[in-house]
């Protein structure tokens, strides 16, 4: 195991050195290039798009440069087309489920990796096949159990559990769980036992080692993983969709499918909004890239 | 104490033996390297109470939410309901797989739909990531821009994918037509909108995605190869291929099975581009979007929905089991 004590092994290094890196790599350039291009293409379409006033590209065509470039669509985007909601749903959605998520596979992790018992590989074996299942498989019975949980109207507006972002944190967690304990339990075991022993030494209870001990030592491991819990949650486009009846309330993922009809013949105006869409992810990529490809490569370099 | 170093205590089934005669009495610094990693001596009634929660709370959820939901799914799709009244469910049998696979039409062509994504995957995104990768590991300079170029899509949901790659294919107002000379004759394809196009062109969508992120976890894999491994090969007179193919490819076993396993869970999930393109209809179907259909549509057929579940699910439990077996085989062997 041991992966995270070289966390990003793919990125770093590699722009270092160039020795003879001169006429043998033309080639791979010329390559490399096109793919980058080609790569580059459709999220520049979409901004290009929405970067125009629908009115210039009526007049001008879809494939010009004429008439005028602002950021109007993204203001009405964000007023009008209610991204501004969308993007608060997403965070009243994600952040809970990400906390709890670590939370609570940090505690199953610390269980199974830094106590001896029985069932520890059968608890492991049921949470990692857990997070590999298609969710569409449990969507029947989750949708209908929600419905049948009976809740004050005080508390829910629905009666029960459905159209509430309760069911999609809840279920997020649970469906996200199975991968956070999996990798946490791999680097917990990979910490040395002396660490916790010095703590049994003064008297040191199970919480106490799991909660100043383990869990301090885990905080790579926590950044990579919360990083990339961020970034599926807010990706996450089904479970709200199953849930959330009312518009108002979805996620930022899930309400630009509606916008799509809404926004039928205002391509300009639908760009924009996938921009603004992939501008949190952006951000995120480009302050905590390393954390990302860590969390990343952790789950998989298990071997 | 060195019994107890041996034989670690047991939070639930061994209480006492080993634990509570060395209680409260060990000595630093004697034992310290005969045990194995990470192993908890002994256990007062609280720490037991404590890690009851630990484990039960999570496993709770986790069988809550995840498993029991699956157990419901199998028995539902032997039953035929419409999504009511509990009461009103009734017995089946087997009626609800006869009728998916004998005359529910778009079952076979999701199937079909399913297999091609796979191949799709496999056979273009996984090796095209696999040659991203190995080239990008040379010491070829904007290494890393380029990673960061190829690696953005990974970012993104494949249900903005969808909208994304939508502006794009456009019949009217998309790139692609432009480029292609035919925006605005007749002759201009509607790409997603073409059953007999579509499904190719929301697989170079999702490919967009895939091969970046194949692409990165190959470049943690090369890493991890031990260079003497190269040199080895090298001296001995391999060529570039003969190195990568025979050496280096298979020292790279954990992430290929990663990415196999990665590669056919991802089929198996394309759900949200085809969703986000037309609900998976008219040459997108596939059999996740196809259970969705039947729960949301105005029938409802519930236990439909759920025989189609089933057969997502045994489809699905193929790669799993593989996984599991791979990963946790070993550790269940030491």
């Amino acid at each position: 195991m041991s992966t995270l004590a070289n966390p990003i092994p793919s990125t770093a290094g590699a722009a270092a050195v160039t020795v003879n890196s001169g006429k043998r790599h033309y080639g791979t350039h010329i390559f490399l290039t096109v793919m980058a291009i080609m790569w580059l293409i459709p999220l520049g379409w979409s901004l290009f798009t929405a970067l125009r006033p629908k009115a210039d590209t009526d007049k001008y065509g879809y494939f010009s440069l004429g008439g005028t470039f602002n950021f109007d669509n993204f203001i009405t985007a964000w007023t009008q087309g209610g991204f501004s909601k969308y993007l608060l749903n997403s965070v009243i959605i994600t952040v809970p489920a990400v906390l709890l998520t670590l939370f609570f596979a940090s505690m199953m992790a610390f269980a199974v990796s830094r106590v001896s018992w029985k069932f520890n590989v059968t608890l492991l074996i049921m949470f990692t096949a857990g997070n590999l299942l298609p969710p569409q498989v449990l969507a029947a019975p989750l949708f209908e159990m929600f419905k049948h949980v009976t809740l004050p109207y005080s508390f829910s507006d629905s009666g029960n559990l459905l159209n509430t972002y309760i069911s999609v944190i809840a279920v997020d967690t649970a469906f996200q769980i199975g991968f956070c304990t999996f990798v946490l339990s791999n680097y917990m075991k990979a910490l040395s036992s002396d660490l916790t022993e010095a703590a049994l030494v003064d008297g040191a209870g199970i919480w106490r080692q799991y909660w100043n001990i383990i869990l301090p030592l885990c905080r790579p491991a926590l950044a990579a993983l919360g990083t990339l819990e961020v970034i599926f949650i807010y990706n996450d486009f089904f479970w709200p969709l199953l849930f959330i009846q009312s518009g108002n309330r979805l996620p930022i993922t899930t309400a630009i499918n509606n916008l799509q009809g809404e926004f039928l013949s205002n391509y300009n105006l639908l760009a924009a909004g996938a921009t603004i869409t992939v501008i949190p992810t952006l951000i995120i990529y480009l302050v905590l890239q390393r954390q990302f490809v860590a969390g990343l490569t952790l789950g998989s370099s298990k071997g | 104490m060195s019994t107890t170093a041996e034989k670690p205590a047991a939070p639930d089934s061994e209480p006492g033996a080993a634990g509570r005669t060395t209680a409260g009495k060990s000595q630093p610094g004697t034992d310290r390297r005969t045990g194995k990693a990470g192993r908890v001596r002994r256990l007062t009634r609280r720490d037991k109470i404590v890690l009851a929660v630990m484990v039960g709370v999570p496993t709770l959820i986790q069988l809550l939410l995840v498993w029991l939901p699956t157990l419901f799914s199998i028995a539902l799709s032997f039953t035929r309901w419409n999504g009511l009244d509990l009461k009103d469910i009734k017995a089946a049998g087997t009626d609800n797989y006869r009728y998916v696979v004998q005359d529910y039409p778009p079952f076979w062509p999701a199937i079909q739909h399913n297999v091609l994504w796979l191949v799709f995957l496999a056979l273009i995104a996984t090796p095209l990531g696999l040659l991203l990768a190995v080239l990008l590991d040379q010491k070829i300079r904007g290494s890393k821009i380029y990673q960061s170029i190829f690696f953005t899509p990974v970012m993104l949901s494949l249900a903005l994918i969808g909208i994304i790659w939508q502006l794009f294919y456009n019949r009217d107002s998309g790139l692609l037509n432009y480029l292609l000379g035919t925006a605005g004759t007749p002759q201009a394809v509607d790409w997603f909108g073409n059953s007999n196009v579509n499904i190719w062109a929301a697989m170079v969508a999702a490919t967009w995605r895939h091969a970046g992120y194949v692409m990165i976890l190959y470049l943690a894999g090369l890493k991890g190869v031990d260079p003497s491994l190269r040199e080895a090969a090298s001296i001995d007179g391999a060529n570039a291929a003969q190195t990568f193919f025979r050496i280096v490819f298979p020292a790279m076993r954990p992430v290929n099975i990663v990415i196999v396993v990665i590669t056919i869970i991802e089929s198996l999930r394309a759900f949200d581009i085809v969703y986000v393109i037309n609900r998976g209809t008219n040459g997108l179907e596939l059999i996740s979007a196809l259970v969705i259909q039947n729960l949301v549509g105005e029938g409802q057929v519930i236990g439909v929905g759920s025989s189609l579940a089933v057969i997502l699910l045994v489809i699905s439990l193929i790669p799993i089991v593989f996984y599991l077996i791979r990963t946790f085989g070993k550790e269940s062997k030491a």
